[in-house]
C-alpha cells in the first residue's frame, strides 16, 4: 500500500474546494439550525439555485459577478418565498417544506423540458460556464506543484478556486462570530430557546427568522458556486444525500460553534478520503466494486449522523448546555 | 463486512444499529457475490472502466423500457435493463470483443427487433471509452447501424454519461404533455387513483407512526424499499412463486418494524429524546439503509416479475391486470386497517394513544404495547406497499422507497399529520395530482406537482383536511 499517496490524497481534502463548499453550505445551516433554531432540511435546493444561477448567467455572457449576483438574488428570492409560509408553522413543517421545495427545484431543473435553460439531466457540462470565473484569476496559467499536491493555477479544480474558497470560509466565520456577539445574533440565540420569550420582549420573531433564514440560504448559494466550479453542473449532484451531508458535517463539528462547520467539513471528507483509499487499495475490485465501496462510505456518513444525535449531539466543539436539538 | 464496519466506528453502542440494519443484511447476503453485475446506469468510463451503453426505442420513437440485455467476453457476465429514457450501460474492465444479446422476451409488447440477425452481436470495448450498441426496433427493412466502439457516446443520446444515481423510479411512455382527450384523461386519473390506493398502503403506516409516537420517520422509503427488495429476492434469486414472494416480503417488513422499534426506536423514548432529535436519526437511517441497499443489490433496476403483464380494457381504459390485483390488495389492506382502527379494541386504543398518550396510559392502556404494534404495522403496510409499488411500476431499485417518501409526507401532511384517515385520503389526491398532471405539464414534472401541493395547502390550511388546527405550533 502507497501510504504516501494516500495521506497525500487525504492531507488533500483538508483543503479542496469541496470541503470548502460544504463548509461554507454548512455555516449557512448553523445561522439556520444552530443560531436560529430552524430545521432548513432543503440546503441542496439553496445550492443548486447558487450554482444554476451562476451558470447560467456566465454561459449567457455574464461575468463571473454577474454570476454570483443572480445566484444571490435568486436565494433571497427562493428563501423569502420558502419562509413566507412556514415561519410562523411549527419546526417539521418547516422541515418537510425545505425538502419538497429543494425536490422541485432539483426535478425541475433535470426536467427534459428545460434542457434550453439547465441542460436538462445531463446538466450544463464544465468547459462553458467556468471561464468568467478563470478570467478573474491573477496567475500565469500552467500548473504548479506544492509538495505532493499538483493543481492547475487557474483552470477547473485550481489553486485559485481554493484560495477564493477558503479565503471566503474564513470570512464567513468571522461574521457568524461577529454575529454571535451581536445583539441581532443575541436575539436569534432567543429565538432558538424561547420564541414566546423574545415574542414578549417584544421582538418580531417572523422577522428575526426571516432574516436568518436568507443569510444561511444566500451562504448555501455561495457554497453551490464553489461546489461545481470544479467540476459541471448535473441537478442530482445536489439531491437529498447532500444536505444530509452538510447536516453530518454541522453535527460533527459541532452546532451553534464558530469553527464547527469547518472542522466537520474537513473531518468528513478527509475520513471518507482515507476509507475510501485504503478499501481500494487493500480490496480487490472482485471482492468489492467501486460503487460498492462508495455505497459504503455513504452507509458510513449516515451510521455517523445516527450515533452523533444519539451520544453526542453537540459534536466535537459544541456546548451541550447550549445547544439541546429540541427546537419546537 | 458492514456489520464489522459499524462496530469500528462505535464498539458498545453500534448494537441498536446493527439490529436495524440485520434484517436486510441476512436477506442479501445470500446475494452478495452478485453484487455489482448490474451496475445499471451508474456506468462512466475511466482509465479501468470501458461502458457497452445503448438506448432502445420502440419503433414509434418512445423509450423502450426494462429491455434486459446480457453482455459476456473477456471472462465477464453482466446484465443490464434499460431504464425510463431506454438508456442501459454495462461497465466493463478489460479490452476486448464483448458479445451483447437483448432478451427480446423483454421487448414492450409489440415491439420486435428490425435486425434480428445482429442479435447477439459483438461489441469492442476499450478502457476510458463508451461503446455504443444500437438495436433498432420495428419491422424489418433499414439496415442496422453497426456498432461504434470507442465513440465516446452514442451520437443519438450525447447525455448517456450523466450520472443517474438518483433517477426516478416512475415509468412513463411519454415525457411530453399530449393534448386532452376523454380517453387519455380517464386513463390518468385511473392510474392516479391506482398510485394513490398503494402510496396509501405506505402513508398509513408513516401517518400512525406519527400519531403514536410524534416521530417524521424519513427512514420509512426505505421501509418501502424493503418490501420491493425482499420480493426481489425471494421471487427472482430464490425462484419462489410471486404470492408466496409476496407474503414473505411482507412479513419480513413486519419484522423490521418489531426489530426496528424494539432495538431502536424504544431505548431513545426510554432515554427522552425529542422529536426532533429523532427525525435526524431517521435521516441518518435512511442514508445508511439506502446504500446498504445499493451495496448489497448495486445501482441498477431490478423487476420483482419478468411476466409480460396481460392488459384488460375496462371501457376505454387499459389496465394491466396486475394493477388490478393490486388494487384489490391494496383495498383489502386498506379496509382491514380502517376495521382494525374503528371496530377493535385495539384500535380504538391506538387512536387514543394517537390522541393523548399520557391520558391513554392513564386509562389502562399498555401505550408502549399499541406503540410496537404500530411500527410492526406500518413497517408490514409499507412492504407490501413497496411490493405492489414495485410491481406496478414494474421496476424497482434501491432508492425505489427515497423517491416516493416525499409523495407520503405530501399525503401525510394534506391529509392532517397523524390521522389515519386523512393519510388515505391525502394519498390519492396525491395519487391524482401526480398523475393527471402530466396531462398539461412534462411527465418527468408531476412528482414536483405533487410537492407543490404539500407547500400550498401547508399555506392555506396547515392542519390538513381532517387535521384539527390544535395540532400546529
Amino acid at each position: 500500500m502507497d501510504w504516501t499517496r494516500i495521506l497525500a490524497n487525504v492531507v488533500g481534502e483538508f483543503f479542496s474546494p469541496l470541503t470548502a463548499a460544504y463548509a461554507i453550505a454548512a455555516i449557512g445551516l448553523n445561522i439556520h439550525f444552530g443560531l436560529t433554531g430552524l430545521l432548513n432540511m432543503g440546503q441542496a435546493g439553496f445550492m443548486l439555485i447558487g450554482a444554476y444561477g451562476f451558470a447560467i448567467t456566465t454561459l449567457a455572457g455574464g461575468s463571473a459577478l454577474a454570476g454570483i449576483l443572480v445566484g444571490l438574488v435568486a436565494a433571497v428570492v427562493f428563501s423569502l418565498i420558502l419562509g413566507m409560509p412556514t415561519l410562523r408553522l411549527r419546526g417539521d413543517y418547516l422541515a418537510i417544506v425545505t425538502i419538497a421545495a429543494a425536490e422541485i427545484v432539483r426535478l425541475i431543473a433535470r426536467s427534459t423540458s428545460m434542457t434550453w435553460l439547465t441542460g436538462g439531466n445531463a446538466g450544463i457540462a464544465g468547459d462553458g460556464f467556468k471561464n468568467a470565473f478563470h478570467e478573474t484569476c491573477p496567475f500565469p496559467s500552467g500548473n504548479t506543484t506544492v509538495l505532493w499536491w499538483t493543481y492547475p493555477n487557474c483552470y477547473s479544480n485550481s489553486w485559485w478556486l481554493r484560495i477564493v474558497a477558503w479565503v471566503l470560509v474564513g470570512l464567513f466565520c468571522l461574521l457568524v462570530w461577529r454575529l454571535m456577539r451581536s445583539p441581532w445574533g443575541r436575539v436569534l440565540k432567543g429565538i432558538r430557546e424561547d420564541e414566546d420569550a423574545v415574542r414578549s420582549l417584544g421582538k418580531n420573531v417572523y422577522s428575526y427568522k426571516m432574516q436568518a433564514l436568507v443569510l444561511g440560504g444566500v451562504l448555501g448559494a455561495i457554497a453551490g458556486i464553489i461546489y461545481v466550479l470544479p467540476q459541471a453542473v448535473q441537478a442530482d449532484s445536489m439531491g437529498r444525500p447532500t444536505t444530509f451531508f452538510v447536516w453530518t458535517l454541522l453535527l460533527l463539528g459541532g452546532a451553534a460553534t464558530v469553527f464547527g462547520p469547518v472542522l466537520g467539513s474537513v473531518l468528513l471528507w478527509a475520513v471518507l478520503m482515507l476509507i475510501r483509499s485504503v478499501m481500494r487499495d487493500v480490496i480487490p475490485m472482485s471482492v468489492l466494486s467501486s460503487e460498492q465501496i462508495e455505497a459504503f462510505s455513504f452507509i458510513t456518513v449516515g451510521v455517523t449522523l445516527m450515533l452523533l444525535v444519539i451520544f453526542r449531539p453537540q459534536g466535537i466543539l459544541g456546548d451541550k448546555k447550549e445547544l439541546a436539538i429540541n427546537v419546537r | 463486512m458492514h456489520g464489522a464496519a459499524v462496530r469500528g466506528v462505535r464498539p458498545g453502542q453500534a448494537r441498536a444499529a446493527l439490529v436495524v440494519l440485520l434484517l436486510s443484511l441476512v436477506l442479501t447476503m445470500l446475494v452478495a457475490p452478485f453484487a455489482g453485475a448490474t451496475t445499471g446506469e451508474q456506468c462512466s468510463p475511466d482509465a479501468s472502466t470501458a461502458c457497452i451503453q445503448g438506448r432502445i426505442r420502440t419503433a414509434a420513437g418512445d423509450p423502450a423500457v426494462g429491455v434486459k440485455l446480457s453482455v459476456e467476453g473477456q471472462g465477464f457476465t453482466g446484465e443490464a435493463i434499460t431504464d425510463d429514457d431506454g438508456r442501459w450501460s454495462v461497465a466493463v474492465t478489460e479490452d476486448g470483443d464483448y458479445a451483447v444479446t437483448l432478451d427480446v422476451a423483454t421487448l414492450p409488447a409489440g415491439e420486435s427487433l428490425r435486425n434480428p440477425g445482429d442479435n447477439p452481436r459483438t461489441v469492442t470495448a476499450k478502457l476510458g471509452t463508451a461503446a455504443a450498441t444500437l438495436f433498432p426496433l420495428g419491422s424489418g427493412g433499414g439496415s442496422a447501424p453497426s456498432p461504434t466502439p470507442g465513440d465516446p457516446a452514442s451520437p443519438t443520446d450525447p447525455g448517456t454519461a450523466a450520472p443517474g444515481g438518483d433517477a426516478e423510479a416512475g415509468v412513463d411512455s411519454s415525457a411530453r404533455p399530449g393534448s386532452i382527450t376523454f380517453p387519455r384523461v380517464a386513463q390518468q386519473f385511473t392510474s392516479g387513483i391506482i398510485f394513490g390506493l398503494l402510496l396509501a398502503l405506505a402513508s398509513v403506516g408513516l401517518s400512525l407512526i406519527y400519531g403514536t409516537t410524534g416521530l417524521s420517520s424519513f427512514s420509512h422509503g426505505e421501509q418501502v424499499t424493503l418490501g420491493a427488495l425482499a420480493a426481489y429476492i425471494f421471487a427472482q434469486m430464490l425462484h419462489l412463486p410471486l404470492l408466496v414472494a409476496g407474503i414473505l416480503a411482507v412479513l419480513v417488513g413486519a419484522a423490521s418494524g418489531w426489530v426496528q422499534d424494539a432495538g431502536l426506536w424504544k431505548p431513545l423514548r426510554k432515554r427522552g429524546m425529542g422529536p426532533v432529535q429523532l427525525m435526524i436519526i431517521t435521516i441518518g437511517l435512511s442514508m445508511a439503509l439506502q446504500y446498504t441497499y445499493q451495496f448489497f443489490l448495486g445501482g441498477g433496476r431490478l423487476r420483482i416479475s419478468i411476466a409480460t403483464p396481460t392488459s384488460v380494457n375496462l371501457g376505454g381504459v387499459i389496465i394491466t391486470h396486475q394493477s388490478l390485483l393490486s388494487t384489490a390488495i391494496a383495498l383489502l389492506a386498506l379496509g382491514g386497517v380502517a376495521y382494525f382502527l374503528k371496530g377493535t379494541w385495539t384500535g380504538r386504543a391506538t387512536r387514543a394513544v394517537s390522541d393523548n398518550p399520557a391520558l391513554a396510559a392513564a386509562s389502562g392502556i399498555n401505550v408502549e404495547r399499541i406503540i410496537r404494534l404500530v411500527w410492526v404495522m406500518g413497517a408490514g403496510l409499507a412492504a407490501l406497499g413497496g411490493v405492489l409499488i414495485g410491481l406496478y411500476f414494474n421496476v424497482t431499485s434501491w432508492n425505489m422507497g427515497g423517491t416516493i417518501l416525499l409523495l407520503m409526507f405530501a399525503a401525510v401532511t394534506l391529509g392532517g399529520l397523524g390521522t389515519a384517515f386523512g393519510a388515505l385520503a391525502g394519498s390519492i389526491v396525491i395519487g391524482l395530482v401526480s398523475e393527471m398532471s402530466s396531462l398539461v405539464i412534462p411527465s418527468d414534472l408531476r412528482y414536483a406537482g405533487a410537492l407543490l401541493i404539500l407547500i400550498l395547502v401547508l399555506l392555506v390550511r396547515p392542519q390538513g383536511i381532517l387535521g384539527r388546527a390544535e395540532r400546529i405550533g
